[in-house]
């Protein structure tokens, strides 16, 4: 198993560079330039031929990259354009609110979809399975920024039930109520689309489980309905979920570019949009890094929690 | 033999229902298993057999299959009356099953173990332990040497035959009066099928359990039963002892059957085969259901369902060739009508 597990962080270096090198061309083959942002019209030309200079982005491109990727491997993730402060700390201090955010996500769409799904799956073809696919195929249409508006417009605006953004209440001490109560709709929101996809991806695990054999067999053994949906149904369900959830991870920090936007979230998506619009490549370089390995690191988990879960999957030591 | 009946079927009728029509795949099928007993209920696919036995535990696929006439009277009791929870208590503890499909029959996520120990702590007042020691004592009863190692494998470890082997120990663990076997050697080699069968056999003796056993093949219904039924078209055509059947079937599809079998004292270069296949439940012929593929087939097969009958003593037949005052030629010259 540790063998394993070294062989696939292994194999994911030459992944990473790969996605290194893809990422880095991209940014460069999008128009406009971070000089060109920031300029003065009054500032004259040459001045700004030596700010361009002096940033670098006058060398080849395989020079620039290998200057950026030399600092990323040493820790090293440079300055930032427009704020000129190291990377590094800009990320400390956005990530913890994704991560919080994220996770609260992540659990809320765990919490709700697979009880939903296996309701769904267990009455079928009954008004409350129609009633759950109708809610789902909109949970996955309708996008999220706009259920955001809604919640905020109805919920905070209107009742005054939830705050309108923000992590906690302005200048005040840390609560952790405070710090819920901020994040309930945000999480939820975020939530709300792998939800939906989850409880579809349940429901339809979980009826391809129920005409199984074994269940069957649990039936015949005597055991009541909820026994042999719970006990000899659901773990077996489960399994391709796991895959699901892992791959939902790191689409959850595309989400939250649009979710801490609506809720003026201080995170790593909210980070994001502002260095997009400002062309602010160094940021970008590195949420986008940051986002392929945690897609490595989700199918990593994934891969191991199957060999955890299915005794029918062993890795070979060799 | 045969003083104390185990159970009986009294017309029992099982029908799926779709928004057009109800199918009876079940059709007024009466038979009876008495202490020690082994009966073999023979068919081809589609005949209703397997049906029959799901009908017995009550695990007919709702909601669209129920059991709708007829009463299964079960030590005294009928269990189509019983409700939802005292049949959780008569199924796997005094009725239990095993299936055709050994290799998906047990819950690849548990260990043989946990499926013994379940089912005996789900019955039974058994502490962890005690359920565990019973599983082993199990394991070895049908032939597992390494009993206690095999408690903690998974299934996916162990074979066809082991697998059955393990449904049999699980079947049995809380001694059930009644052991329903639904095609148990079907899927496995022939070797392994014999072991099997003397298993099943040598259980049954030693435990004088009674066995409904499902199966289309007749060598294996000659190892074991020592009654059979055939059915055809989810009702029953014929019913009689081991030896009758094989010496002088009655009905034109038992005589089929055995002519589909390979005889090894003979020199046959084909073997022969009933033409056709069973009618699905929405094209069952008006009249005899074997009449489509029947060689003796007459005008009145066609029109009306001939009864079942005892034509001698505890051999019963449904066919118009035995019925009384049916001529040869096909006139229907009998008084009373006995369709319905």
């Amino acid at each position: 198993m540790t063998t394993y597990i070294i062989r696939r962080l292994l194999i994911t270096i030459p992944l990473l560079i790969a996605i290194s090198i893809i990422t880095f061309a991209l940014m460069q083959f999008a128009p406009g330039s971070p000089a060109v942002l920031d300029v003065d019209p009054n500032v004259p030309p040459e001045a700004r031929e030596a700010q361009i200079e002096a940033m670098g982005l006058n060398e080849p491109l395989p020079v620039q990259y290998a200057r950026w990727i030399s600092g990323v491997v040493t820790g090293d993730f440079g300055n930032s354009y427009i704020t000129k402060r190291p990377v590094s700390d800009m990320l400390l201090e956005r990530l913890p609110n994704t991560l919080i955010l994220m996770t609260a996500a992540t659990i809320l769409a765990i919490v709700i979809a697979i009880p939903i799904g296996i309701i769904s799956a267990v009455r079928q073809y009954t008004k409350t399975d129609y009633a759950i696919t109708l809610v789902s195929f909109a949970g996955v249409a309708v996008p999220n920024f706009w259920i955001g508006l809604m919640l905020i417009m109805f919920l905070s605006v209107q009742f005054g039930w939830f705050p309108v953004g923000g992590v906690q209440t302005l200048n005040a001490d840390f609560d952790i109520m405070d710090r819920l109560h901020h994040l309930f709709l945000p999480a939820l929101v975020l939530a709300t689309a792998d939800t939906a996809q989850l409880t579809r991806y349940t429901r339809t695990s979980m009826l391809e489980v129920k005409n199984q054999d074994y269940i069957r067999t649990a039936r015949a053994k005597g055991f009541k309905e909820s026994k042999v949906i719970l006990k000899h149904g659901l773990r077996n369900a489960l399994l391709p979920l796991i895959t699901l959830i892992a791959i939902m991870l790191p689409t959850l920090i595309g989400g939250s570019v649009v979710v801490e936007s609506v809720f003026s979230w201080p995170g790593l998506g909210d980070l994001f949009m502002t260095s997009v619009n400002q062309r602010d490549y160094p940021v970008i370089m590195i949420i986008t890094m940051l986002t392929a390995v945690l897609v490595v690191i989700g199918n990593l988990i994934a891969d191991i929690l199957y060999a955890i879960v299915d005794p029918r999957i062993e890795y070979r030591e060799d | 033999m045969g003083q104390e009946t185990v159970i009986e079927l009294k017309d029992v009728t099982t029908s799926f229902f779709s928004r057009k029509q109800e199918l009876s795949v079940v059709d007024r099928v009466s038979f009876s298993v008495e202490k020690g007993e082994t009966v073999a209920i023979v068919g081809e696919s589609g005949s209703g057999k397997s049906m029959t036995s799901l009908s017995i535990m009550q695990l007919v696929p709702a909601p669209n299959g129920k059991v709708t006439n007829g009463e299964i009277i079960f030590n005294g009791e009928d269990l189509l009356k019983k409700s939802k929870k005292d049949m959780h208590k008569v199924r796997g503890n005094d009725i239990s099953m095993i299936f055709q499909e050994p290799m998906s029959s047990l819950n690849p996520v548990y260990t043989i173990g946990e499926q013994l120990r379940e089912q005996l702590m789900y019955h039974q007042p058994l502490s962890k332990r005690e359920a565990h020691e019973k599983g082993i004592e199990m394991l070895e009863i049908v032939g597992f040497a390494r009993a206690r190692e095999m408690m903690r494998e998974y299934p996916h470890r162990l074979s066809g035959g082991m697998r059955q082997r393990v449904m049999i120990a699980m079947a049995l663990s809380n001694n059930p009066k009644l052991l329903i076997a639904d095609e148990p050697t079907t899927a496995l080699d022939v070797t392994v099928q014999a072991q099997i069968l003397d298993l099943m056999r040598g259980l049954s003796k030693d435990y004088d359990s009674s066995i409904i056993l499902i199966t289309h093949d007749l060598g294996v219904v000659a190892e074991l039963a020592q009654r059979v039924v055939v059915m055809y078209g989810g009702q029953v055509v014929e019913e009689a002892k081991i030896d009758e059947i094989f010496d002088k079937p009655l009905h034109p599809y038992t005589e089929g059957l055995l002519n589909s079998m390979p005889k090894l004292n003979e020199e046959q270069t084909r073997l022969q085969s009933i033409p056709g296949s069973v009618p699905t439940p929405d094209n069952f012929p008006k009249g005899c259901r074997f009449v489509t593929r029947c060689p003796y087939a007459m005008q009145v097969c066609t029109e009306e369902q001939p009864t079942l009958l005892e034509k001698e003593t505890r051999h019963k037949v449904r066919c118009f060739l035995h019925e009384e005052g049916v001529g040869k030629d096909g006139d229907i010259n009998r008084h009373s009508k006995q369709t319905q």
